[in-house]
């Protein structure tokens, strides 16, 4: 049996706030949680598999306190794998996993981060790079450094222009418009882009995606579960995983993990890049969008500023529409992790209940893909095709 | 600079990484090479990822590399570089293979990607040494 056909994703929820001064981190993970599940139709005490990020709080970092504070008694089955920004999407398809070996029937997955209003563990003010040795910190590098020089370099190498990597930040902005509740609901165009202030040369403020309190969450339950249940499932088709780590200091930075972890879900999902209605990218930076879509095959390598231009990333009539929701660049970027964000529009978009303007018509099989950790030392990857399944 | 500031983003001396800060200082370049296998490796890691062997050394190199990329920092991440910006930072392709993030050393002019250019030494607060590199345009 296909692992795939052991599970489907149930029920998906994003916090409607970005500033969340008067939550705690727990209280945040507990409304997503209930949200969720309430978009299942099921309930905390349903669930017996539970997975979030190492920035959840409490003792040790993973799910040991979250779930104690959840009041979960039942759990058969828990899983940390950290990813940074990408772990939410590692984490369904562990769910899915382990629903396939019998381990649990119901997975609860949460995320969440107020970066904007408090500190969360790692977070607050600059993002912090994994090892500020490696990453010379103390020469006034930073996270956003390594972005900035992968930009430069995929300029370099490619020819590409800041004027591009403006389209991406274009599109998102026109998707967020649609959605009241992102955080930037501004329409920008390439000039806005290009002339917003010099963050890390050649990224501008508009090049980077947003700092904001939020979260999100994802149920996993078993085909046997889902039947007894009146909400749409989302079935999973491929997924892939994947690391580039420091490989003893010889990166390369024009591309990504994703040119691993791509492949392997396609090749499970039996799709190609032809068969994807709706993309949900990683959107750290602009750079971060373009190095992917080229990795995963939606163009060549060093194509990806050509490809991104006159409108192609825009819903819903643009050759491959993405990020509908505005993305990390315009709607929500919660605790610097959008892993669960890309996810949640995905599977709106799949049962057709993305805001009406950017809705794709007839979405049937969307790819969400995430990019964790820093491009410059250890970044990883996780791909996954959903497809559309009938109620 | 703020140079209380500047100490706090100095990364702590282990015993691992004891060697390339003591390279810095005595005005060498060290990486840690592989016993068995010969490759550098940088940043400093227990095992040689290529043949897993555990016994290296720290060996000066040649200090001289190629500008693989760079970038401009405008935005004030960090108080310490809070009176610095507009600063350049390079990333370097050392001859020996791995790169390392770092500065060029007052350079007129814009970084050069593919420019050679060779390691320095530049003495900073509480008697630590940092890595810059110049191309040797410095007046």
């Amino acid at each position: 049996m296909n692992v795939n056909d052991a599970a489907v994703i149930i029920g998906a929820y994003e916090h409607p706030g970005r500033e969340l001064p008067d939550k705690s981190l727990a209280q945040i993970h507990a409304e997503v949680a209930i949200g969720a599940l309430a978009d299942a139709g099921l309930t905390l005490d349903d669930v017996d598999g539970y997975f979030c990020g190492h920035d959840a709080p409490g003792y040790g970092g993973g799910w040991v306190s979250m779930a104690e504070y959840l009041g979960l008694r039942d759990l058969t089955y828990m899983d940390s794998t950290e990813s940074g920004g990408a772990s939410p999407i590692y984490h369904v398809s562990h769910a899915i996993a382990a629903i396939a070996a019998g381990k649990c029937n119901v997975a609860l997955i949460t995320l969440a981060g107020k970066p904007r209003t408090g500190v969360q563990p790692g977070g607050g003010g600059p993002i912090r790079p994994e090892d500020s040795f490696e990453m010379g910190m103390f020469t006034g590098a930073g996270l956003v450094s390594t972005y900035a020089l992968a930009a430069k370099r995929h300029m370099y190498e490619f020819g590409t222009t800041s004027e591009q990597l403006a389209e991406i930040k274009v599109a998102a902005t026109k998707h967020a418009a649609h959605n009241p509740h992102a955080f930037l609901q501004k329409v920008l165009t390439v000039e806005d882009v290009v002339n917003s202030p010099m963050v890390a040369d050649p990224l501008h403020r508009a090049d980077c995606c947003l700092v904001t309190d939020g979260g999100g969450a994802i149920v996993v339950v078993s085909k046997e579960v889902a039947r007894g249940l009146k909400r749409q499932p989302v079935r999973i088709m491929g997924q892939g995983e994947s690391a580039k780590l420091t490989n003893g200091g010889r990166l390369d930075l024009t591309y990504t993990s994703a040119v691993w972890s791509g492949p392997r879900a396609f090749e499970q999902a039996g799709v190609t890049v032809r068969d994807i209605d709706y993309v949900s990218i990683y959107d750290s930076f602009t750079i971060t969008v373009l190095e992917i879509l080229e990795d995963l095959g939606f163009c060549e390598k060093g194509e990806g500023g050509r490809f991104v231009m006159d409108g192609a990333l825009v819903a819903p009539h643009g050759r491959l529409p993405f990020n509908t929701d505005g993305g990390g660049l315009s709607n929500n970027h919660p605790g610097h992790r959008g892993g669960v964000t890309k996810i949640i529009e995905a599977v709106r978009q799949l049962r057709g209940e993305a805001n009406a303007g950017v809705q794709v018509p007839d979405c049937e099989i969307a790819l969400v893909h995430g990019n964790g950790g820093d491009l410059g030392t250890r970044m990883r990857s996780a791909t996954m095709i959903l497809g559309r399944e009938a109620k | 600079m703020d140079v209380a500031a500047y100490a706090k983003l100095l990364p702590d001396i282990t015993p691992r990484n004891k060697p390339y800060w003591d390279g810095l200082a005595a005005g060498e370049l060290r990486l840690q090479k592989c016993a068995a296998c010969g490759r550098h490796r940088f940043p400093d890691a227990p095992l040689c990822p290529e043949c897993l062997s555990g016994e290296s050394s720290w060996e000066a190199v040649s200090g001289a590399g190629t500008i693989w990329s760079w970038c401009t920092m405008h935005q004030k991440y960090f108080a310490a570089f809070a009176d610095e910006v507009p600063y350049q930072l390079v990333y370097v392709r050392l001859a020996e293979g791995p790169l390392v993030i770092s500065v060029l050393a007052g350079e007129p002019g814009e970084p050069e990607i593919g420019r050679q250019v060779h390691a320095v030494f530049q003495p900073i607060a509480g008697d630590r040494t940092v890595l810059k590199f110049s191309t040797g345009a410095a007046a």
